[in-house]
């Protein structure tokens, strides 16, 4: 028996559990995905992070501890970002064909979503900080993070806030587009990788390959188009 | 498969010495995307190695946001006393954001429709 709490104490502590217990999560809150039928509200990535999260609550573990284990996982989000040149690459007489209309679509949208969430912080109140941290929040992580920095807002707010909004963003856009009735996969991909980033992205590629492609070129376009536009237009208009 | 990987990897790095380099305000994977895409462009077709790393990478793509997630979701006092403004903003705006773009490039994108 103490040979087996040692062994816990020693697993519990290194890399192995928690890179496993992220995986299991994972495939835990996609199976109840799939069960489901796909209901939006089943999210994966939304049910394994509360897995993740209850577990680590219940056994009183830090996040750096967690982290350790979970670096391997987070790490290959840049060697998949690279990768997505491969489903781009197929679509690129589609992307050469609009696209006029795909760097119209994504300034608007890039803009839209800045304006109006500074907007929105504003009339109820918030803090110029507060709107600043959330001004960037449909761009990739590290780039929203570095853009709140540069601008006097909390980096570390703003990184919740991306997460939270391309959770939003792959759980409710499909639905969303469905409504407007927008069918045409590349208009849906452009948009969902616009306002949710990677997490819309890797959505959108387990639905359509040609969303998929659009929403990763989206999400890149969208991160420069945001770091360049961003400064210009608080210091114009704040 | 160990070679295209491999591949990933180059690409990945000289796209953070770039960016780094240069301060352009992309992050490092995404300028190694644009650095793989300038590789298919002159190859003029998929390896399909390459293509099976691509797939299996990108397959699990949900997954790796988990680890970033699960940070977040311990730093939520930080939302505490802005709760309200802030998730009414977020979802509102991001509504909006998937509404404005979605039919903007319907709209303009027709033309283009085969």
């Amino acid at each position: 028996m103490s040979n087996l709490q040692e062994t816990w104490v020693y697993l519990s502590a290194s890399p192995l559990f928690h890179l496993t217990l992220t995986l299991v999560a994972f495939q835990a809150a996609l199976k109840l995905f799939e069960k489901a039928g796909r209901n939006p509200l089943l999210n994966p990535v939304l049910g394994a992070v509360l897995i993740v999260v209850a577990v680590l609550w219940a056994t009183g573990t830090d996040y750096g501890t967690y982290f350790e284990g979970a670096q391997f996982v987070h790490f290959l989000l840049g060697p998949a970002t690279v990768a997505l040149a491969v489903p781009l690459y197929r679509q690129l007489h589609r992307v050469r064909q609009s696209a006029l209309a795909i760097v119209a679509s994504l300034l608007t949208g890039s803009f839209v979503a800045m304006i109006s969430a500074v907007l929105l912080v504003r009339v109820m109140g918030g803090a110029e900080e507060i709107m600043i941290s959330i001004a960037p929040k449909s761009v990739t992580a590290p780039v929203a993070m570095g853009i709140a920095e540069q601008l006097g807002g909390v980096p570390s707010l703003t990184a919740v806030l991306v997460i939270v909004t391309g959770i939003f963003g792959a759980m409710f856009g499909p639905m969303i587009l469905t409504v407007a009735g927008v069918r045409d996969w590349s208009a849906r991909g452009l948009a969902i990788g616009t306002a949710s980033h990677g997490i819309g992205t890797a959505r959108a590629l387990q639905v359509n390959e040609t969303a998929g492609a659009f929403a990763g070129l989206a999400m890149g376009l969208n991160a420069l188009a945001t770091a360049i536009l961003l400064p210009v237009l608080w210091a114009l208009f704040f | 498969m160990l070679s295209y990987l491999t591949l990933i990897f180059v690409c990945q790095l000289l796209g953070e010495l770039i960016t780094g380099a240069l301060a352009i305000p992309v992050p490092g994977p995404v300028l190694g995307m644009v650095l793989l895409l300038g590789f298919l462009v002159l190859r003029r077709q998929v390896p399909e190695e390459l293509d099976r790393t691509a797939t299996g990478l990108l397959g699990a793509m949900s997954l790796l946001f988990v680890p970033a997630g699960a940070g977040v979701m311990m730093h939520f006092r930080l939302l505490g006393e802005a709760l309200v403004p802030l998730g009414v903003a977020l979802i509102l705006s991001t509504v909006l954001t998937i509404l404005v773009t979605g039919l903007m490039m319907r709209w303009l994108g027709k033309g283009a429709e085969e």
